[in-house]
């Protein structure tokens, strides 16, 4: 209850300014059609028409709206939610790359984890290179994973899960790592008084105690994965999934389904987010590690 | 040292033999070049486990040989494996292909660098940091703005910002400005809701020794709160630097005048000239670890007093 009032405050503001930005943004268009037309028109007709242009420079909020909800909702009432038309169906391409590049990315960043914390060797070679390859541009790579695959004859789905999942990869494996690491000497040795092995030290000691770090780097991976499935749908010129809007968007000066778009990829890594933070909720209630 | 030369020794002697080996043996087919790369690969990572035991080579040596060497060995089987299987140049060009493009276009790859990482990229950032922390500051007055803004700020920043990259591109043009908005807009929420954070981090205890100090607002500011915050901030300020340079390249694939790493990068694609493409990568590496470790530096230059920083000494 503390954070909804302000919450709700600042969301007010934003949307007070957007609706500003929009008359001062398309209130040129609006006046040039007036000049052409050989009328005068007042601030306040000039403002209302800046709420209803077809091309404008930055759409309102009620029109992104009234889009999206033209695209998914009213589709869906009409029975054609998966026609080439609705953001349902675009949505679907890219979440399904988002998803499998997640899980692939995610299960062998726990794979290298667990190598890592196990050998010294590993741990020596790779981990500098892990932690270095996060300060580089990675996605600069997807035009060419995406030719490069596509003409060894890979297509579609694949590509852009791979990106997806290189993506998500070095987050999972940083924050496992430093998770697997968390027991300290003390828990350590009361294992190894315990005579554990060490596969029984990894089950009962060190995976349960990596799980809150787990979870934090999977809501990384999880959208920087979403980023990687969208910016993979850019570079061959792809007609399907939200980045594919988008490039469409940006080619036709089509404002308004840029912004729908936009929204769309908005609230789907929200509720991906929001999705692996009730499974971490869950999780740890079980294992009594919830705060 | 005598024991790093001695360690050395082998492999050199080991890759030298591999290597003649390889060019001397060219009709080698089937299954024989990969066990070739099978005995190189098991070899050198055997080295570097033997290397890499406690006590093997000083510590601080260590800790430079083993990933330098685990990249080589990569770098290695990488060229092997393209010779080996005559694997298509469009497809993977061998690393001293790369390496020899890298080198014989230092002009273009320079005019690339500094209109996508100068001034988009590092532009974008200065702006972006600078009006997150301005604003920052303008929150912090009030508890209220605070409760409202780091929920929807922690939001906004894990949105795929990229996406926006259009629009900006659409308002500010083709060239570097509207790539350094972009950037504002992906870096603007990290450092924001890092730098509030920091703001808030003091203890009671704290700011009441301040208060009986009668220090002013302004005075509480700069010499308790925001040293205090430092941390947070640069934490911030790192995450945004990875951010900066992929903004900036993103941008480039919605439209740039003739130059610029994205701009380079989606042509040589299409001219499947995919030595270029790994020369730009290699420039957007270099630049993009220069500029996290320049972070980096600043910040144990900045905040030297934090048990973070002491540990490395």
């Amino acid at each position: 209850m503390r954070y909804i009032l302000p919450v709700l405050t600042v969301i007010a503001v934003i949307v007070g300014i957007w609706y500003a930005a929009a008359v001062w943004m398309n209130a040129q268009w609006a006046y040039d059609q007036a000049e052409r037309a050989g009328v005068e028109i007042t601030f306040t007709e000039m403002a209302a028409q800046t709420m209803q242009q077809d091309k404008p420079v930055l759409p309102a909020p009620h029109q992104v709206a009234q889009e999206l909800w033209k695209t998914t909702g009213a589709m869906v009432l009409s029975g054609r939610a998966f026609s080439k038309r609705s953001l349902i169906f675009h949505g679907w391409i890219t979440l399904s790359a988002t998803l499998l590049g997640f899980a692939i990315g995610s299960v062998a960043g726990i794979a290298l984890a667990v190598g890592i914390v196990h050998s010294r060797v590993m741990d020596m070679s790779v981990m500098p290179w892990a932690i270095a390859s996060q300060t580089i541009p990675i996605l600069a790579l997807a035009p060419m994973i995406i030719v490069v695959l596509n003409s060894v004859g890979v297509q579609g789905l694949l590509p852009k899960a791979v990106i997806s999942a290189y993506l998500s990869f070095f987050p999972v494996v940083v924050g496992m790592v430093t998770g697997l690491r968390s027991p300290d000497a003390m828990q350590m040795d009361l294992l190894k008084t315990y005579s554990a092995s060490n596969a029984q030290g990894f089950w009962k000691l060190r995976l349960p105690a990596s799980m809150p770090f787990l979870f934090t780097s999977l809501k990384i991976g999880i959208a920087a994965s979403l980023v990687g499935a969208i910016v993979g749908e850019l570079p061959t010129g792809a007609i399907r999934g939200l980045g594919a809007r988008m490039l469409t968007g940006s080619y036709y000066g089509q404002n308004i389904q840029i912004w729908s778009a936009l929204f769309a990829a908005a609230i789907v890594a929200a509720l991906l987010v929001a999705l692996i933070g009730l499974i971490e909720r869950v999780t740890l209630k079980r294992m009594g590690l919830a705060r | 040292m005598s024991r790093i030369v001695a360690s050395l020794a082998p492999v050199a002697l080991g890759v030298a033999l591999f290597v003649g080996a390889v060019y001397a043996l060219p009709a080698l087919r089937g299954w024989v070049p990969v066990l070739v790369l099978l005995t190189i690969w098991l070899g050198l990572w055997a080295w570097n486990a033997r290397l890499a035991e406690p006590g093997a080579l000083p510590r601080d040596v260590q800790r430079i040989v083993v990933p330098a060497l685990f990249g080589g060995t990569i770098l290695l089987l990488w060229e092997l494996a393209v010779w080996f299987f005559d694997v298509p140049l469009v497809i993977l060009p061998p690393p001293s292909m790369i390496a020899a493009r890298f080198a014989s276009s230092t002009d273009i790859l320079w005019a690339d660098f500094v209109q996508t990482f100068v001034k988009g990229a590092l532009g974008g950032y200065i702006i972006g940091a600078a009006a997150a922390f301005g604003t920052a500051l303008l929150v912090d007055r009030s508890d209220f703005l605070r409760r409202g803004l780091l929920p929807v700020g922690n939001f906004m920043a894990a949105l795929p910002i990229v996406g926006t990259a259009p629009i900006l591109v659409a308002w500010f043009g083709f060239d570097w400005h509207s790539k350094a908005a972009v950037v504002v807009v992906m870096v603007f929420f990290p450092i924001l809701v890092n730098t509030v954070a920091g703001l808030a981090s003091t203890d009671v205890m704290q700011r009441d020794l301040m208060h009986t100090y009668a220090a002013s607002r302004g005075q509480s500011l700069m010499k308790l709160r925001l040293p205090a915050a430092m941390p947070f901030i640069f934490n911030g300020l790192k995450v945004a630097s990875t951010l900066a340079l992929i903004g900036a390249i993103v941008a480039e694939f919605f439209g740039s005048p003739t130059l610029g790493m994205g701009f380079r990068i989606s042509t040589s694609v299409g001219q499947l000239a995919m030595d270029m493409v790994w020369a730009e990568i290699l420039v957007a590496a270099l630049a993009g670890s220069a500029f996290y470790f320049a972070v980096v530096a600043i910040e144990g230059w900045v905040t030297f007093w934090h048990p973070s920083q002491r540990k490395r000494r």
